[in-house]
């Protein structure tokens, strides 16, 4: 976790009281519990626990790009057991078909009718590992269920279930044999996180503890399917003032004029951007988006989105997105 | 050598601005010099873009040597207006393959501007002075762009504009209210006056058909009434007395005085001439000038002169009285001069005018004589005359019979000394246009003229214009209708469109002269009595000016911290608070959330949490919240008011 480069990101959470006088949105008291038993499951990651629950909550799709081993996986099994949702994992590989994740049509010979043998994107949250090992045109079909709730298979088209949400992850894209997203792809993802190494103390605990696969499997779920799509519906009416939307704009703007960027932020990542913002509002139990929600999801949002022109040495997300809050105040 | 690592885009606006600088000196720098400029600088172009080495210390101090002595070698000298423009524009051609740093930026960023300057000692036109704002704008761009190397120089451009604007009313007031000087302080260089049209001290067939090709202005007059009509408009300048065949020449140095004894017959005209600069110290006035302006004499051939060469434009007022009788004052050897003439030349012309003398006897009857010869002799007025010989007067006045007014005033002169009546030559200029759109009367060189005067003895120095009795169209019309083909474009008269434009065209060049480049101490008490200033004193002057700048600097920056002020009182007040907080040591950086500041703050001020927390909270309910009401604005002002960290 990289301690040193966000400094009034995750700090004020616990030294902020608001008005007593003020109604806590009901909404992130489901939601708490969540997030406490996750971090029993992956240790010392609340902050990435936080962001992947915004991000379900804003209605995106999420890419961990991580090392293996870090606990992208976990991480994913422990919220869909948590939220209640049912789960498939893909293991993608090079020589896996779009027929693969989507399904196929058998022919039946009792019936005389091809059946269709739905494949395993028809869950409500899809892990897809390693999605940077399938083929282009694999990874599209998935890229194109994530983006239509919806897959199209013989002229006949099946809606996903609802809520839909995927988890790709991705190792860092100079291994071997792999096809990493094209940035036009990687637009499709609303946030993109690193999970990194876990500090001393919590890989301590991590050694200690019990094996992971018996805390996951123990997990009971806090949220009812309707619950959840509760939040995802109250999400939209965080409030957004206009001095916020001014800081969206100038963010955007900023990253559109600047020379030190190959390209702009696009204005679907401005949506994603705002949208994020109020999900994270809504986990911090708040009625009202602040510009500390907007710079709390920055890194995941614009991170996979922005190309500093001097790249010299890869730039992790993180400090892309410092510089650029550094650089825009707020108004 | 070190590759260059100045951004090309910005590097290249400066090139620009300096190329726009450099360009209308190519019209008089010597050949060479422009190529090698030019040359240099495609080569820095190239530098910049292709990422090559910069030459070495070697070659660049070599180079300076030969454009040194090139210099010297073309024009024997380093100083004087032609050799200095010369060498700068090659040095800061030079100075661009040394161009690695900010500092040498500077440098020729300030040579630049200061090249852009030296232009106006070839030409203070409003063209030039447009050419050269535009210049000093995009030079300044480029100034801006190494100052701010994130910015994009459309940015730049659009900075460049709004510091000109800016700076606009500031150069004005300027302009217009710093106390001036009289004096030759900033004059040009001597060699600025090689080239100007005009008329020559000397007469010789073909010097004044010559001028009659140029439209160049001579001067410009505003008469108080109604100016006299054309055929009086006779402006005189020098006087030639001596003749060797070929050429006239002034008799001798010109014997000054303060004015001329003359009796008037005729009601004076006022007027008031601004005179081009032309190099030479005589002005031109109608006949004949009462009292002299300062500074000026008039000769005893009524030529009126400056003391110093005129060298910038001029303005005098006159009152000529046009008919006149100045019997006085003829010098027994000046007749003898007014009587003098080659005798191995022209036998023709000197058999005729004896024949004159002797047969009609009476000096009167000799001009009647001499001009009904002419009248009825079927002259031909042309800008080309045929080239004559040896005996030029015989030729004009028996064989080509075609001439201009040189040829006309020359036999003239001839044919009257020959016959024993005193006679000399008269140049100036005849006519000149009225401009409507202004009411000034111009003059140019094509109007230049020469006519004659004789000697008779009771009636003093009479003027006989010889071109006018055989070709009356030359001064009823003027000289575009005498010689339609070969007057200069804009003066022909046919093209009425063209007189139009030329007419506003003159008009406006006529009030920047006025206004702009003679703009003097007089046009200076002029404007301020406008506002009710009598003869201000320069101390007054200066204060004015001080206020006028200090306020317009004071309504630009008002205006400029108008559109800054934030207009939320919510936000003011949360800046009110964020600068207590700063003054207590906790600096809130411009891109930090309220919230975190908060935090940051409270951490910092343990015994003040509450306050701080209370006021973060009010302010992000306030600001970012859904209802916020005006009575809670108030609450946090005084929230912050009671606030002391």
């Amino acid at each position: 976790m990289h301690h040193g480069t966000v400094p009034f990101i995750a700090k004020y959470n616990a030294d902020v009281h608001l008005q007593p006088n003020k109604r806590k949105f009901m909404s992130s008291s489901i939601i708490q519990p969540v997030i406490r038993e996750a971090s029993t499951v992956i240790l010392g990651k609340e902050r990435q626990i936080r962001l992947a629950l915004a991000c379900l909550l804003a209605r995106g799709h999420l890419l961990i790009e991580d090392l293996p081993g870090v606990g992208k996986t976990t991480l994913a099994q422990a919220l869909a057991r948590l939220l209640g949702l049912n789960f498939h994992r893909i293991q993608f590989t090079s020589d896996m078909l779009p027929a693969d994740i989507i399904g196929v049509s058998v022919y039946d010979r009792d019936t005389g009718e091809f059946k269709f043998h739905p494949g395993p994107v028809f869950a409500q949250l899809i892990l897809a590992d390693e999605v940077n090992r399938a083929t282009p045109k694999t990874q599209s079909a998935l890229l194109e269920a994530m983006e239509e709730h919806q897959v199209t298979m013989e002229g006949e088209t099946r809606r996903l279930p609802e809520p839909f949400f995927v988890i790709a992850t991705q190792n860092p894209s100079h291994q071997v044999g792999t096809f990493p997203l094209p940035e036009s792809q990687l637009d499709r993802f609303m946030m993109r996180i690193e999970i990194g190494y876990p500090d001393h103390d919590a890989e301590r605990a991590l050694l200690q503890g019990t094996e992971r696969r018996d805390i996951i499997s123990a997990l009971r779920p806090h949220l009812e399917p309707a619950e959840l799509a509760e939040l995802q519906a109250s999400v939209r009416t965080v409030h957004a003032a206009p001095p916020l939307i001014d800081y969206v704009q100038a963010l955007v703007e900023h990253t559109r004029r600047s020379p030190d960027y190959v390209t702009g932020l696009s204005p679907r990542a401005a949506l994603s951007l705002l949208h994020c913002a109020r999900a994270w509002a809504l986990l911090e139990g708040r009625d009202k988006v602040v510009p500390e929600d907007v710079q709390a999801v920055l890194p995941g949002i614009a991170g996979h989105r922005l190309r500093p022109v001097h790249d010299g040495v890869r730039s992790s997300a993180i400090d892309t997105a410092e510089d650029l809050m550094r650089s825009v105040p707020i108004p | 050598m070190t590759p260059t690592t100045l951004p090309p885009l910005n590097l290249a606006v400066l090139l620009a601005g300096l190329a726009l600088a450099a360009l209308p000196h190519v019209l008089h720098l010597p050949l060479w010099a422009s190529a090698t400029a030019a040359i240099l600088f495609l080569w820095r172009l190239a530098i910049s873009w292709k990422g090559l080495p910069l030459p070495s210390k070697f070659v660049t101090v070599t180079a300076t040597i030969a454009a040194i002595a090139g210099d010297i070698l073309t024009y024997r000298t380093i100083f004087g207006r032609d050799a200095g423009v010369t060498l700068l524009v090659l040095l800061l051609a030079l100075k661009l393959m040394e161009l690695r740093s900010q500092r040498e930026i500077y440098v020729v960023t300030f040579l630049s501007y200061f090249l852009a300057l030296t232009n106006f000692f070839y030409s203070q036109t409003i063209p030039t002075a447009v050419l050269m704002l535009f210049t000093v704008y995009v030079v300044t761009a480029g100034l801006i762009g190494f100052n701010a190397p994130t910015c994009r120089p459309v940015e730049n451009l659009r900075t460049a504009g709004a510091l000109f604007l800016q700076a606009g009313p500031v150069m004005l007031l300027l302009f217009f209210l710093f106390p001036r000087v009289d004096g030759p302080f900033w004059g040009m260089p001597q060699d600025a006056f090689a080239g100007v049209t005009g008329l020559s001290d000397t007469m010789s067939p073909g010097s004044i058909s010559r001028l009659s090709q140029s439209d160049a202005i001579a001067f410009r007059v505003k008469f108080d009434d109604k100016p006299p009509p054309r055929p009086r408009l006779y402006w005189r300048g020098p006087v030639f007395w001596e003749f060797d065949g070929v050429t006239w020449r002034p008799g001798g140095l010109p014997l000054l005085q303060r004015g001329v004894k003359f009796e008037s017959l005729d009601a004076p005209v006022d007027y008031e001439i601004t005179l081009e600069p032309h190099n030479r110290r005589w002005m031109f006035a109608l006949d004949l000038p009462g009292r002299l302006p300062p500074r000026t004499r008039i000769s005893i051939d009524y030529v009126l002169l400056s003391v110093r060469p005129i060298r910038t434009r001029m303005r005098y007022q006159l009152r000529s009285y046009p008919s006149y009788r100045a019997t006085a004052g003829a010098d027994p050897e000046d007749i003898r001069l007014a009587l003098s003439y080659p005798r191995g030349f022209n036998p023709r012309a000197q058999r005729l005018a004896r024949e004159w003398r002797r047969t009609l006897g009476n000096d009167e009857a000799i001009l009647l004589q001499a001009i009904d010869f002419l009248r009825t002799g079927r002259y031909g007025y042309t800008l080309q005359p045929p080239l004559l010989g040896a005996n030029s007067v015989d030729e004009f006045l028996f064989d080509t019979k075609e001439g201009f007014c040189e040829h006309f005033s020359s036999g003239f002169v001839f044919l009257m000394r020959a016959a024993g009546v005193p006679a000399r030559i008269v140049t100036g200029y005849q006519g000149g246009e009225m401009n409507p759109v202004d009411g000034y009367m111009v003059v140019r060189q094509a109007d230049a003229h020469a006519w004659a005067e004789v000697w008779l003895g009771n009636r003093g120095w009479v003027r006989v214009d010889p071109t006018a009795v055989a070709i009356p169209l030359r001064v009823n019309a003027g000289i575009a209708a005498a010689a339609p083909q070969s007057a200069p474009l804009l003066m022909r008269t046919r093209l009425n469109w063209l007189r139009t434009l030329r007419d506003n065209w003159d008009a406006l060049g006529n009030k920047w002269n006025q206004w702009v480049l003679g703009y003097n101490p007089d046009r200076q008490r002029e404007m301020m009595s406008w506002f009710g200033v009598r003869s201000p004193s320069w101390q007054s002057l200066a204060m004015a000016l001080f206020w006028s700048v200090g306020s317009v600097i004071g309504i630009v920056a008002l205006w400029l911290f108008a559109r800054y002020r934030t207009a939320d009182p919510t936000q003011r007040v949360w800046l009110a608070f964020c600068r207590k907080l700063g003054r207590a040591g906790v600096v809130r950086s411009k891109s930090e959330g309220p919230l975190a500041f908060g935090a940051r703050a409270a951490a910092r001020l343990p015994e003040r949490a509450d306050a701080v927390h209370a006021i973060a909270g009010l302010y992000v309910e306030l600001r970012y919240g859904k209802d916020a009401d005006k009575g809670s604005v108030a609450r946090l002002r005084s929230l912050v008011r009671a606030f002391h960290p």
